[in-house]
């Protein structure tokens, strides 16, 4: 079964978001989003000084199966991008929620966050 | 609900996510597909393909049709239980289905992709006339492919327990594309993996133990998605993606698998293909595709080909994928003949890609250059 940790937010797309203590957020593929792209072998990392908004496509994961894109889940700047997913991309199957994260953001409109959904919520939208 | 194989319960018991096939609930992956993958390249691994459809051909004229039906000659099949791999083609030489075809005791067997099954059989009893043959669907039997370095040797042990040691010998003494029949039981050295390994028809109604048996031996369950990206690594064809009836064989790479001599055999799409022939050098091939820059190659991508005098022209991928034993992307591509330089056009970003020979690993190892 899939985990849907309670201290992260969800975009309907399969994204998670983690507010951090500075108001920066970090992202990453939900437990679930792994589980139905299989084994990952490339991911087509943001750049990091990258401006993104919200809802747009911002990177690629492939998994050996297919490939899907990753949306922006709030506008902002990416500040981070974790480049140790360019040697591991199966980082993001076997721990989607910690080592696995994809980029840090600095959102422009944090009211954006109160559209994301909670564990809940989108644990039921994926039942 | 699709149609089940009789392994199904076996499949759900080793935790398959099932998905249709061409009609059929299938195990697509049990868990992992590189590890299934994998499994196959060092092991062993056992694939249900009882979704394929088995016909045996039999009456006076059997050979003669088959003859004349397939691209291969089935005359080259000169002992019970050897195989040979065939385009079945229509009147312009178009591919109507890939297929493997037995010399058996009495007949002959043939077996088509699951897919093309209703298209296969309408044509065939269309091709009748004149001929005095029989055609028998086998659906009571299972298929099991037991494929990996180590996949002879458990099979043996198990032909050992269920009919006798001498029959054993026999098995893992099969040279590639040679069978045995064993009463109701048809093993062959074929696969579709590029590693060593056995198809093995036998009844549904064993099937299921001889499946436990198997597993209990140490051989992993492999889905539909491991054998794709395992019969790609070996630079197979798959019916519907690298060619159909639009494509020729000689666009195919299926060129070695038809039998121009004798010369006087007259077989359904000869004459299309000679005409063909004569200015082989304009038609499109089938190559191999390499891309050791990160990423996946894809079917449907557009490659960009440049030919020898400078102009470009494109190229199509027919099959893509992430190679597990490579770790890198391979493809099937059809693509200009003369083209010296390849580039895969990745989300608007062109990526260059080495032309190599179909086939990018066997038995466990990278073979192009």
């Amino acid at each position: 079964m899939s985990e849907f940790p309670d201290d992260l937010k969800y975009a309907a797309t399969h994204e998670w978001v983690r507010v951090e203590e500075d108001g920066s957020v970090t992202i990453g593929i939900s437990d679930h989003a792994q589980e139905l792209l299989g084994d990952i072998v490339f991911i087509e990392l943001p750049e990091e000084g990258a401006v993104v908004s919200a809802k747009d496509e911002m990177s690629v994961v492939e998994s050996v199966k297919a490939a899907s894109d990753i949306y922006a889940p709030i506008s902002g700047e990416v500040i981070a991008v974790n480049e140790d997913l360019a040697d591991a991309p199966e980082t993001m199957n076997s721990s989607p929620y910690s080592d696995g994260w994809l980029c840090r953001i600095l959102p422009s409109n944090p009211s954006e966050l109160e559209e994301l959904l909670d564990a809940d919520t989108y644990a039921g939208m994926c039942e | 609900m699709g149609q089940q194989t009789a392994l199904y319960a076996k499949h759900l018991e080793a935790g398959a996510k099932i998905v249709d096939f061409g009609g059929w609930d299938m195990p697509i992956q049990y868990k992992s597909l590189i590890e299934e993958h994998t499994a196959v390249r060092e092991q062993a691994g056992v694939f249900d393909v009882s979704h394929m459809t088995i016909v045996d051909i039999d009456g006076p004229d059997a050979e003669r049709w088959l003859q004349f039906l397939l691209a291969n000659d089935v005359a080259r099949l000169k002992d019970t239980g050897n195989a040979l791999y065939t385009g079945m083609l229509n009147e312009n030489g178009g591919v109507i289905d890939d297929l493997i075809v037995y010399r058996m005791a009495s007949g002959f067997r043939l077996v088509v992709n699951c897919a093309t099954r209703e298209k296969d059989l309408a044509w065939m009893q269309s091709q009748q006339r004149g001929f005095s043959v029989t055609l028998t669907e086998r659906p009571e039997l299972a298929i099991l492919a037991v494929q990996g370095p180590r996949a002879i040797d458990i099979v043996r042990t198990i032909v050992e327990q269920r009919f006798s040691a001498p029959d054993s010998a026999t098995v893992s003494g099969l040279k590639n594309f040679c069978g045995v029949e064993l009463d109701n039981w048809f093993i062959a050295r074929t696969g579709y993996t590029g590693e060593n390994g056995v198809e093995i028809m036998l009844p549904n109604s064993e099937a299921p133990a001889i499946w436990d048996l198997l597993l209990a031996a140490g051989v992993k369950p492999i889905g539909l998605g491991a054998r794709d990206t395992l019969r790609l690594e070996a630079g197979m064809n798959l019916y519907g993606h690298d060619m159909d009836e639009s494509i020729s064989p000689l666009s195919a790479n299926m060129g070695w698998t038809i039998a121009w001599e004798p010369a006087e055999r007259d077989f359904m799409g000869r004459k299309a293909l000679e005409a063909q022939r004569q200015h082989r050098d304009t038609l499109p091939v089938l190559t191999g595709l390499v891309m050791e820059e990160r990423g996946v190659l894809r079917e449907g991508l557009r490659v960009e080909c440049t030919l020898g005098d400078g102009s470009t022209q494109d190229g199509v991928i027919t099959s893509g994928t992430f190679s597990p034993t490579l770790k890198h992307g391979i493809a099937l591509a059809r693509i200009p003949a003369d083209a010296q330089q390849c580039a895969v056009d990745i989300r608007g970003k062109l990526v260059p890609v080495r032309p190599v020979k179909p086939g990018f690993v066997r038995h466990g190892k990278k073979v192009f250059v």
